[in-house]
């Protein structure tokens, strides 16, 4: 077995067992990264010295006897956490030479538990976009293809797409990712693994990049449904560096996985049915649930009936956020400064802000500015608040009848590099079936289920009550385990 | 609500992002494709409806009004374009 085959678990196994060291597997990791990163374009930097040095120290811990839950598993983080000492472009021209001198809490809990870092995964710029097609850095290769025509690349889907092409490719054993509608959610969905958007508050925001800070949620993306929840009670906790960060302890997730779903009630929502979705993806949604009924759950049917409007309120409250986060790059004190010969202030202001954000951050910024002017404020932002409230009222009146929600995790299969560039709406509606959970704060995991007539991964998705992702977890494993899915993309380490 | 050309210039420079004059057009027409798509809302009924800010349930906490961090002038100018000893150097705002 090539090392970068193991599952999270299956690698902390066998370093417990000494079957395998953390130089080992970290030294693996890297040689597949150096063999096919120049194509995926998953890591924007790899930190391969530190990361052996890392694995070293590792190695010398467990000598000792210091076994933390993640020690010596090598990782990719997103290029979105901050990193002490390593640079941290969040994919934008504008941080291109941005070095933290902090650590975000969340890649700090990883290392504290012994976790070993890779490198930085690429995104779309700030996190915008569904593709991954919007980073400075050029954009990710989805590592699947279709089956019929394998010369078409596809994307892995944004804005996670760095993370889970690396982790779907056996690049990384795991990767950290953020949600803000639905960014961790639809990349895993497009590369066949799994990855959870935890409840808001369970992960600080404390050291990521911000993009819309009521939306925003870091979570993990892996391989199985247990990988995700082993990285999950790392990285999660309260810290009271983040105002919005739960005080509430951290269940063991792992244990969750394998409760069952015997006597649960699954909520399948009627404002899914969207017209217009593939049929085969209608048609996986209805095996999923004769799945988790061949398990012992209940269907019950269930209405959120302001489901239509989630994208538009998301892409008033999401601009909204993003320009006053953003009204921090400044080319002041940190990241890129522009100026011409006799620039002034508010010149220098402007031309580095032309310059260094891309087209679909500079548009998001405008969309924003605008919806939260003199005059406009209670037309846009005020109605897309109530709307919001609308919409976490549907799930709360819901989530008093049922368990959990099952749906489909994105309206289609990974599309091509070239496909929906042209028309920003286009590309929004990606997010039609995750933004609904980042509205209303709740957990989403998306976990890979079946392939569709091209052979490409289509994912389920499954939403939870408030602070409630052990029941996900559950749910998510039935469905994988009845799912048995065990495709394989075409650009992987050991292929 | 479509926007004409003056108040893309408006927006972008309330923004203070840099649109050059053959920039405006490209501009309007994707914000007003974007701004037709939301005006679906203002059919939604949100008479008595509180608007919800923030993501979670849980009431922002009280902290104790103290200094907790400082002096770290070297971390916080590591990064700095135009750094001058402990200064942030910008151009001359006041002549």
């Amino acid at each position: 077995m090539h090392p970068t085959d193991f599952t999270l678990r299956g690698a902390i196994d066998a370093l417990n067992e000494g079957v395998i060291s953390s130089v080992e597997l970290t030294t693996a990791h890297l040689d597949a990264i150096a063999a096919l990163n120049p194509r995926l374009n998953a890591y924007i930097t790899v930190t391969g010295e530190q990361a052996l040095e890392q694995a070293r120290a590792s190695d010398a811990r467990r000598k000792e006897g210091v076994t933390g839950p993640l020690e010596g598993v090598p990782l990719a983080i997103k290029d979105l956490f901050c990193t002490a000492g390593t640079l941290t472009t969040a994919g934008s021209r504008i941080l291109g030479n941005f070095t933290p001198p902090y650590e975000s809490t969340v890649s700090g809990n990883l290392l504290r538990d012994g976790a070993v870092f890779l490198g930085k995964a690429n995104l779309d710029e700030f996190a915008m976009g569904s593709s991954n097609t919007t980073s400075a850095s050029g954009p990710v290769e989805n590592p699947w293809s279709r089956a019929n025509d394998p010369d078409t690349r596809l994307v892995p889907g944004g804005s996670s797409g760095g993370s889970a092409a690396a982790v779907a490719a056996r690049l990384a054993l795991g990767a950290t990712a953020t949600d803000t509608g639905g960014s961790i959610r639809q990349p895993a969905a497009f590369c066949g693994i799994a990855g959870i958007k935890p409840t808001y508050g369970r992960c600080s925001r404390f050291g990521i990049v911000a993009f819309a800070s009521s939306l925003d949620q870091a979570g993990p993306v892996a391989r199985t449904v247990e990988d995700c929840a082993i990285l999950l009670k790392s990285m999660a906790g309260f810290d009271p560096k983040d105002s919005t960060s739960a005080d509430m302890p951290v269940p063991d997730f792992a244990a969750a996985c394998a409760r069952g779903v015997k006597g649960l009630r699954i909520g399948v929502p009627k404002e899914y049915r969207l017209e217009g979705t593939p049929p085969e993806i209608e048609a996986l949604w209805e095996q999923g649930l004769a799945w988790l009924r061949a398990q012992g759950a209940e269907m019950v049917e269930i209405s959120l009936p302001h489901t239509q409007y989630a994208l538009p309120t998301y892409y008033i409250v999401a601009p909204a956020e993003a320009s006053s986060n953003l009204a921090r790059y400044d080319g002041v004190r940190f990241g890129l400064r522009v100026t011409e010969p006799g620039s002034d202030l508010r010149d220098l202001y402007e031309r580095t802000r032309a310059q260094g954000f891309g087209a679909e951050v500079r548009r998001r910024i405008l969309i924003g500015t605008y919806v939260l002017s003199a005059g406009y404020y209670d037309a846009y932002y005020l109605k897309a608040q109530k709307i919001r409230a609308l919409i976490k009222r549907d799930f709360d009146e819901a989530f008093a009848k049922v368990d959990a929600i099952v749906t489909p995790a994105t309206p289609s299969a990974a599309f091509g590099m070239d496909e929906k560039q042209d028309d920003p709406v286009k590309m929004y509606l990606n997010d039609v079936f995750t933004v609904t959970a980042n509205l209303a704060g709740l957990p989403g995991l998306a976990v890979p289920a079946g392939l569709d007539a091209q052979g490409l991964p289509l994912g389920l998705q499954v939403i939870g009550k408030a602070f409630d992702e052990e029941t996900v977890f559950a749910v998510g494993t039935a469905i994988e385990q009845a799912a048995n899915f065990t495709a394989l993309p075409r650009l992987r380490a050991g292929a | 609500m479509s926007l004409d050309i003056a108040t893309v210039r408006r927006i972008a420079a309330l923004a203070r992002i840099r649109l050059e004059e053959g920039e405006l057009a490209q501009a309007q027409a994707e914000l007003n494709g974007i701004l037709g798509w939301i005006e679906q809302l203002q059919a939604v009924n949100t008479e008595g409806v509180e608007p919800m800010a923030g993501g979670g349930a849980v009431a922002l906490r009280p902290r104790p009004d103290a200094v907790t961090d400082g002096g770290i002038a070297d971390k916080i100018l590591a990064n700095a374009p135009d750094r001058q000893g402990e200064y942030f150097g910008v151009p001359k705002v006041v002549e």
